[in-house]
C-alpha cells in the first residue's frame, strides 16, 4: 500500500513528463512538415537556453514573472477557484510598483520593499473584488476576473498616458533605490537582465508551500478547495476563505508584475495588448500540478522555450510561432491528462497481464 | 513563409562545426540567407545555392547586416517589412554581404535578440522601431565595439549626448505630410478633411503639423478635424473615429496610426460601397497596394511613404564602405527621397500632382519651412 | 415443445478491475415468471454483476444466455433488444418533461418528422392500465411523488419491451405504503409473464416477495436458495458469513434534564417556503430520540438549522440552556453539539484529505494541533492514530486519503471525530445509510453507548427499522412539523407509516 502511494506520487510526475514529450514530438512533426530538421531545431532551442551564460540568465529572468503568475493561479486553484484574472492583477501590480518606484524617494531598504508591497496590494485588491463578489453574490469568479483584466489594462494605460508618460510609450525609469536589478547577477550572466527578483520568486515558492501545507489557514483553504460543504459543516468560514484566497492569489500576481516593473524593464509602458504572463501562469500551474516545485520547473520550461525560441529562428530558421505551438500542445496534453492516464494505465495493465 | 530566413546554420550544425557563430570575432561569418530562398528546401541544397550568391560560411570576411523586428514581425506590411525589403535588396546588390533578421514575439525579446545578433559579430545591427530605444541603449553599452542603428528615434545617453555606436535613422515626416496635406486640400469637395493620430507624441505631431500646414497652404479656410486614438493597434477605435469624422463632413482623412488606421480604411470602404465619395490617405507604405480595394476602385487617395528600405539600405552600404554613421542623427528628407508621396497615383488629380512637384521643389529650396510642432504650426499658419 | 426453465443464465461470470476481482465465478439463473433476489452487502459485487448483464461491462470469463441462447451483450442497446430493462436506484428522468416525454425519450414514435405525442400518450396509458401502475401520462415529473417517478421508470422499461426487469434497491426512497404498492406492482408484472431480478440488502423484502435468492459475498457466489426454506437470520448469515444480531441490546433509558430544546422553529428554503414549520422538540440527556419521516419533510433543514448551516426565520434552539439560534457552525460545535451528517461525502469528509486530517476536521484549529497559526502535524497524526485504533477504522494508516476507504470505515472516522469531542448533543442523520450489516452493528452500538453515558442523541433516519430499533422515543415529522411523539414501546411500524404519510391519530389540522 505504501508502495502504491509512492507509485501515485510518481504517477503525478509521469503525466506532465509524458505530456511534454508528446508536445515536443508533435513539434518535431510540424517542423518536418514545414521542411525543417527537428534535430537542428531542438539543438538550437537547447543552445538558446544553455549555450551561453547570457541566454541562461535571460531564461531565469524570463521565468521569474512566470513563477509568480503560476503561484497565483495555483493558490486560487487550491481553494477551488479559477483565477483567470492573474493577467490583470499582474498589470496593476506592475503599474503600482513602478508608480511607487518613480514617485517615492527613500533609501533602498524602505523604497524597494515599499514598491513591491504596492505591487502586492494592487494585485490583492484586483483579486479581492472577484473574491468578494463570489462570496457575497455567487458571481462566478471566471467572468469577473476576465472583466477585471480589461479594466486593469485600460486603467493602467490611461494613467501612464495621461499622468506618467515620459518618452514614446513608457513612464520614466524607476529610481535606482527601488530597482531589483543586480550588477552582480548581470555580471555573473554576461549582462543578462537577471535580477534579484529571481531569488524572491524562489522564496515565494517556499512561502506558498508553507502557507498551504503548514499553516492552519492553509489547511482551511485546501479544505474549502476540495469540499466547500464539508468545510462549512466543520465550521470554516467558506466565504472568508474565498476572499482571502483570491486576495493572496492576486498579491502573488501583483508581485509578479513588480518583477517586470522593478526588475526586467525598470518602467511601465502602455500595453497594446495583454502581456500573456497571466495566461501562461495557468499553463504553468497546470503543468506544475499546483505544487511549488512543479511550478518552478514548469516556469523554467516555459521560460526556456520562449528564450530558446529566439535562437531557434536565428540558428535554425524555425519560426518563433512554432514554439508557441509546442507550448500550446504541451498544455493540450497536460489538460487531456485523463487521456494520457488512460493510455498509460492500459499499457501498464497489459504489461502486468503478461 | 515566403520570406523566411533560410539559415545555413542547419548544415553547419549537421557538419559538427556547431556554434562557431557564437565566437567573439567581429568578422566571423554568420548564418547566411538570401531573401528569395525558400525555407522548404533541404538544408544541403541551400548550402550549394548559397555558395553561388554569397561567400560560403567559414571563409570569413563577409559583411553582415541583420535586423531585429518589433512585435509586428517581418511581414507586418509596414516598417519591418519595408526595412527587410531594403536589407534584402542590399544583399542582392552586394553578393558578398550577408543579411538576416530575428523576429520578436514580445517586448521582452528585444534585448536578447539584439544581444544575440551583436554577439554573433554582425557588422551592423538594426533595431526597427522606437520601441527598442531603451533596449538598444543597454545592448550598445554592453557591446561597445559593435555597430547599431535604430529606426525612427534618436537615442541619447543619460547626459543627452548621442551614443557613438548607434546610428539614429529619422525621417522628415512633416515634409511628406505637407505634400499629402496639399493633395487633400486640393481634392476635398467639402473643404473639410481629417487627421487621425496613433499615440500623441513628438513623432506623430510631425505628421499632424506637416499635414495641416500643407492643407492650409493650399486653402487657408479649410476645416481640419484632428483626433488621436491613443493606440497604434486598435482598429475598432480607428473605425469609430473615422466614422465620426466622415459623418461630420470630412471627405479625406489622413492617418498616422499604424494598425488603428486599418479601421479607418474599413469604414471608408463601407462608405464607398454605399456611394459616398470618401478617401483615406495612407501612411509609411504605399497602402493602396495592399489595402483599400472596393468593388469599384480603391479608397486610398495616396500615401505618405517613409522609405525605411531606402534608409536601411543606405546605412548598411555606408557601413560596409567604412563610413558607419555612428553617433549621428540621419534625417531622411524629401531631398533624399526618404519621404514622399506613394507610387500609386491613379486617384490623384493632374493638378494636384503638378502642385506636389512644385511644393517639393519649394521645400527642398527652403522656400517653405514645414512646421514640426504645434508652436511651429501656429507660426506657419499665422504667416499665411 | 421444449419449455425453457431459465430466461436468464449468467454462468461462471468473472469480472476484474485493476487490482481487484469484482465478480468471481458467479452463477445467476432466473426462472421464467419469478422474482429473484440478488442479495449481498455493499461492495459485494451486485452492481457489477448487473452492469455485466446490462452490457455496461464485459466479463473476462463466463457466458450469458437469454432464453437458452448464448448472447454477447456488448452494450445496453443489445440488452434492451434481449428484453432486459433496468429500473435504476437513482431515477434518470428529466424533471421538466412530462411522463410520456420521459418514457419515449430516445425511442420517439414519429409522424413524418414530428413526434406523434398523442399515440405515445395512448400507448403509455395502455401499459399503465395493464400493470396497474396508475400513472398520468401528462403529468410533469417535478409534480409527481418519488413513488410515482419510480413507476415511470418501470413504464419506461416496459415501453421498450422489457420482459426481464432489474430493480436496483427500489425501496430505498419509498414510504412503507409506497413499498406495499410496489410489491403489488411487482406481483402484477409476474402475473403478466415478466421476470424480475431484485437487487437488495433488505432481508424483509426478500422474505415478502421473492421466490428464490442468490447470495454473493465479496465477489463470490455463495449460492442460490429457495426463499421459503430460509429465515431472515439464515439469509443474513449467508450474506455476511457470520451470525448477526438484529436486536440492539440496550437497557431501559433513564432520561434526565432536557439538552436540546426547539421552540416554534420556522426555516425557509430558497423558494421562501416554510420547510420547517413551527416545530417544537425536546431531547433529554440519556435518551435517543428518533425522528421518523419520509424524505423531504424538513428533516434535512431541521438538522441544518440546529447545526448553524442554515439560517432560521424564527423560533429558538437551545442546547443545555444556552440559546444557540443563529450561531455559526463553529460556535454550535463549540457549544457541545456533535453531528454525523447524512451525506458523508458531501458534508462529512474532505475526501482528498487524509483520514488523519479528516478526524481533526473539527478541532484542527485548537491547541495543541495549532499554535500561532502553524499546524502541528505530528500531534494531529498522533491523535488520529489513537482514534483510528479505538474506533476500528480499517485504513492502511492515518495518511491514507479518505477517498480510498470503504463507506463503513469512512463513517467510523466521522463517528470517531464527533463522539471523541464528548458533545452534550449528538445528532446522527442517516448514520448507517448504504453501510453493510457489520458496520451498522458497530454504529448502533456506539450510539447506544453515548446514550448510556448520559448524552442526548437525536437520530434522524429514513429507515423505519433503524428508528424503531434504536430510539427510546419517536417523533414523526410531516410537512415540517412534528405530528406526534410516541414511546417506542407503544407503537409499531404500521402506525408510524400512517403518521409519516400525513395521517393523524386525532384528526385535526392536517394540511
Amino acid at each position: 500500500m505504501i508502495g502504491n502511494v509512492l507509485k501515485s506520487k510518481l504517477f503525478g510526475i509521469t503525466i506532465p513528463l509524458i505530456a511534454i514529450g508528446f508536445g515536443f514530438l508533435a513539434g518535431a512533426v510540424i517542423m518536418l512538415l514545414s521542411g525543417h530538421n527537428p534535430i537542428t531545431g531542438y539543438v538550437a532551442l537547447f543552445q538558446g537556453v544553455f549555450g551561453e551564460i547570457y541566454y541562461f540568465g535571460e531564461t531565469l529572468q524570463r521565468m521569474t514573472p512566470l513563477i509568480f503568475s503560476g503561484l497565483a493561479v495555483a493558490f486560487a486553484l487550491r481553494t477551488g477557484l479559477l483565477n483567470i484574472g492573474v493577467e490583470g492583477q499582474l498589470i496593476v501590480g506592475w503599474f503600482a510598483s513602478v508608480f511607487v518606484g518613480i514617485v517615492v524617494e527613500a533609501p533602498m531598504i524602505i523604497h524597494l520593499p515599499l514598491a513591491m508591497a504596492a505591487g502586492a496590494i494592487a494585485g490583492a485588491l484586483w483579486g479581492f473584488v472577484p473574491g468578494l463578489l463570489k462570496a457575497k453574490f455567487e458571481v462566478h469568479e471566471v467572468i469577473v476576473t476576465i472583466m477585471m483584466n480589461y479594466i486593469a489594462l485600460h486603467i493602467v494605460n490611461h494613467f501612464i498616458r495621461n499622468n506618467l508618460l515620459a518618452s514614446g510609450q513608457r513612464t520614466d525609469f524607476i529610481n535606482s533605490s527601488a530597482s531589483l536589478s543586480s550588477e552582480y547577477l548581470a555580471a555573473l550572466t554576461d549582462f543578462s537582465r537577471l535580477h534579484w527578483g529571481f531569488l524572491i520568486a524562489i522564496i515565494s515558492c517556499v512561502i506558498m508551500w508553507f502557507i498551504l501545507w503548514k499553516t492552519t489557514k492553509g489547511f482551511e483553504l485546501r479544505a474549502v478547495g476540495f469540499n466547500k460543504n464539508a468545510s462549512s459543516y466543520a465550521g470554516m468560514n467558506v466565504n472568508f476563505n474565498i476572499i482571502l484566497s483570491m486576495s493572496v492569489s492576486g498579491a502573488f500576481a501583483g508581485v509578479g508584475g513588480a518583477m517586470l516593473g522593478l526588475g526586467t524593464y525598470q518602467y511601465a509602458n502602455i500595453l497594446p495588448a495583454f502581456t500573456s504572463y497571466g495566461f501562461d501562469g495557468i499553463a504553468v500551474a497546470l503543468l506544475g500540478g499546483s505544487t511549488s516545485i512543479g511550478i518552478f520547473l514548469a516556469a523554467f520550461l516555459f521560460g526556456g522555450l520562449k528564450e530558446g525560441a529566439n535562437n531557434m529562428q536565428a540558428a535554425a530558421g524555425v519560426a518563433p510561432e512554432l514554439v508557441e505551438i509546442i507550448i500550446a500542445l504541451i498544455i493540450f496534453f497536460v489538460a487531456s491528462s485523463y487521456l494520457v492516464r488512460w493510455i498509460y494505465t492500459k499499457l501498464q495493465f497489459k504489461k502486468e497481464g503478461k | 513563409m515566403k520570406k523566411r530566413v533560410m539559415m545555413l546554420m542547419s548544415s553547419v550544425l549537421a557538419a559538427g562545426t556547431l556554434l562557431a557563430a557564437c565566437g567573439e570575432e567581429n568578422n566571423e561569418s554568420t548564418p547566411i540567407n538570401d531573401g528569395g530562398n525558400n525555407a522548404n528546401e533541404a538544408a544541403d541544397n541551400s548550402a550549394d545555392e548559397n555558395t553561388g550568391n554569397n561567400e560560403a560560411a567559414g571563409e570569413g570576411e563577409a559583411f553582415t547586416a541583420q535586423m531585429v523586428t518589433d512585435i509586428g514581425g517581418v511581414d507586418d506590411r509596414s516598417f519591418n517589412e519595408s526595412a527587410w525589403a531594403g536589407l534584402t535588396l542590399f544583399g542582392e546588390d552586394y553578393p558578398n554581404a550577408e543579411v538576416g533578421y530575428v523576429q520578436s514575439s514580445d517586448a521582452s525579446d528585444y534585448a536578447p535578440n539584439l544581444n544575440r545578433i551583436a554577439r554573433e559579430g554582425t557588422d551592423i545591427s538594426f533595431a526597427i522601431g522606437f520601441l527598442m530605444e531603451d533596449d538598444i541603449k543597454t545592448v550598445a553599452a554592453q557591446n561597445e565595439d559593435q555597430n547599431f542603428a535604430i529606426v525612427d528615434t534618436v537615442v541619447t545617453d543619460d547626459n543627452g549626448d548621442l551614443i557613438p555606436n548607434i546610428a539614429n535613422i529619422t525621417f522628415a515626416e512633416h515634409e511628406g505630410s505637407f505634400l499629402v496635406g496639399a493633395v487633400a486640400a486640393m481634392q476635398s469637395e467639402t473643404d473639410h478633411i481629417g487627421f487621425i493620430g496613433g499615440v500623441e507624441g513628438e513623432l506623430i505631431k510631425k505628421f499632424e503639423s506637416g499635414f495641416k500646414a500643407g492643407a492650409k497652404f493650399v486653402n487657408p479656410d479649410i476645416e481640419i478635424a484632428t483626433q488621436y486614438a491613443q493606440n497604434f493597434n486598435d482598429a475598432s477605435k480607428g473605425q469609430q473615429i473615422g466614422n465620426a469624422m466622415y459623418g461630420n463632413g470630412a471627405d479625406i482623412i489622413f492617418h498616422a496610426a499604424g494598425a488603428t488606421g486599418n479601421g479607418l480604411i474599413t469604414d471608408a470602404i463601407e462608405r464607398a460601397q454605399d456611394g459616398e465619395n470618401v478617401w483615406v490617405i495612407g501612411v509609411d507604405q504605399d497602402q493602396a497596394l495592399t489595402q483599400g480595394d472596393w468593388d469599384d476602385g480603391n479608397v486610398i487617395l495616396t500615401s505618405m511613404v517613409k522609405r525605411v528600405d531606402e534608409a536601411v539600405y543606405q546605412v548598411a552600404e555606408s557601413t560596409m564602405n567604412g563610413e558607419y554613421p555612428g553617433g549621428e542623427v540621419l534625417e531622411f528628407t524629401l531631398e533624399d527621397a526618404g519621404v514622399g508621396i506613394a507610387e500609386s497615383r491613379e486617384n490623384v488629380s493632374e493638378e494636384a500632382l503638378t502642385a506636389v512637384e512644385e511644393y517639393t521643389d519649394m521645400i527642398i529650396n527652403g522656400e517653405i519651412v514645414v512646421p514640426k510642432t504645434d508652436e511651429e504650426y501656429e507660426e506657419f499658419e499665422g504667416s499665411l | 415443445m421444449f419449455t425453457l426453465e431459465y430466461v436468464i443464465e449468467m454462468n461462471n461470470i468473472r469480472k476484474e478491475f485493476p487490482g481487484i476481482v469484482a465478480n468471481d465465478n458467479i452463477t445467476l439463473q432466473v426462472k421464467q415468471g419469478e422474482i429473484h433476489a440478488l442479495l449481498g452487502e455493499n461492495g459485494a459485487g451486485k452492481s457489477t454483476l448487473m452492469n455485466v448483464l446490462f452490457g455496461l461491462y464485459q466479463p473476462e470469463k463466463g457466458e450469458i444466455r437469454v432464453r437458452g441462447e448464448k448472447v454477447a451483450i456488448t452494450d445496453p442497446n443489445v440488452a434492451t433488444e434481449c428484453g432486459i430493462g433496468m429500473v435504476h436506484q437513482h431515477f434518470m428522468l428529466i424533471e421538466k418533461f412530462t411522463v410520456t416525454e420521459n418514457i419515449i425519450l430516445g425511442k420517439e414514435p414519429k409522424k413524418g418528422t414530428t413526434i406523434n405525442l398523442r399515440k405515445a400518450e395512448k400507448d403509455v396509458a395502455e401499459i399503465s392500465e395493464r400493470y396497474g401502475l396508475k400513472v398520468d401520462p401528462r403529468s410533469k415529473i417535478e409534480d409527481i411523488s418519488v413513488g410515482m417517478q419510480q413507476r415511470v421508470e418501470i413504464l419506461k422499461t416496459l415501453y421498450r419491451g422489457a420482459n426481464i426487469l432489474i430493480f436496483d434497491e427500489p425501496t430505498a426512497a419509498l414510504t412503507p405504503q409506497e413499498i406495499k404498492e410496489l410489491i403489488q406492482i411487482m406481483k402484477n408484472l409476474i402475473k403478466e409473464g415478466k421476470s424480475i431480478i431484485l437487487i437488495t440488502h433488505k432481508l424483509k423484502e426478500i422474505m415478502q416477495v421473492c421466490d428464490r435468492c442468490t447470495v454473493i459475498r465479496r465477489g463470490e457466489g455463495i449460492g442460490t436458495v429457495n426463499v421459503s426454506e430460509m429465515t431472515e437470520s439464515t439469509l443474513a448469515e449467508m450474506m455476511v458469513g457470520r451470525e448477526i444480531s438484529f436486536e440492539v441490546e440496550k437497557k431501559e433509558a433513564k432520561p434526565t434534564n432536557p439538552v436540546l430544546t426547539i421552540k416554534d422553529l420556522i426555516v425557509e428554503d430558497i423558494r421562501r417556503v416554510n420547510v420547517v414549520n413551527k416545530l417544537n422538540l425536546e431531547v433529554k440527556a440519556g435518551e435517543i430520540l428518533g425522528v421518523a419521516g419520509v424524505d423531504g419533510n424538513g428533516q434535512t433543514e431541521l438538522i441544518e438549522a440546529i447545526t448553524g448551516l442554515r439560517s432560521l426565520k424564527s423560533g429558538t434552539i437551545s442546547v443545555s440552556g444556552q440559546d444557540i439560534s443563529g450561531y455559526k457552525p463553529r460556535r454550535v460545535t463549540e457549544s457541545g453539539v456533535g453531528h454525523i451528517p447524512q451525506d458523508r461525502h458531501k458534508h462529512g469528509l474532505v475526501l482528498d484529505f487524509t483520514v488523519g486530517e479528516n478526524i481533526l476536521l473539527q478541532t484542527y484549529y485548537q491547541k495543541p494541533y495549532t499554535s500561532k497559526g502553524i499546524l502541528n502535524y505530528t500531534k494531529m497524526y498522533d491523535k488520529s492514530r489513537g482514534l483510528i485504533e479505538e474506533y476500528d477504522v480499517r485504513t492502511p494508516n492515518e495518511k491514507t486519503f479518505a477517498r480510498a476507504l470503504s463507506g463503513g470505515n469512512q463513517q467510523k472516522a466521522i463517528i470517531a471525530r464527533e463522539i471523541d469531542r464528548s458533545p452534550e448533543l449528538l445528532i446522527a442523520a442517516q448514520p448507517t445509510r448504504g453501510l453493510d450489516v457489520g458496520a451498522i452493528e458497530f454504529i448502533h452500538r456506539k450510539l447506544v453507548e453515548e446514550r448510556e453515558k448520559g448524552r442526548a442523541v437525536l437520530l434522524v433516519s429514513l429507515e423505519l427499522d433503524e428508528v424503531l430499533n434504536l430510539s427510546d422515543r419517536i417523533a414523526v415529522i410531516y410537512n415540517g412539523e412534528i405530528v406526534d411523539i410516541l414511546d417506542t414501546k407503544d407503537t409499531d411500524e404500521k402506525e408510524l407509516g400512517l403518521l409519516m404519510a400525513g395521517g393523524k391519530r386525532d384528526v385535526g389540522d392536517v394540511q
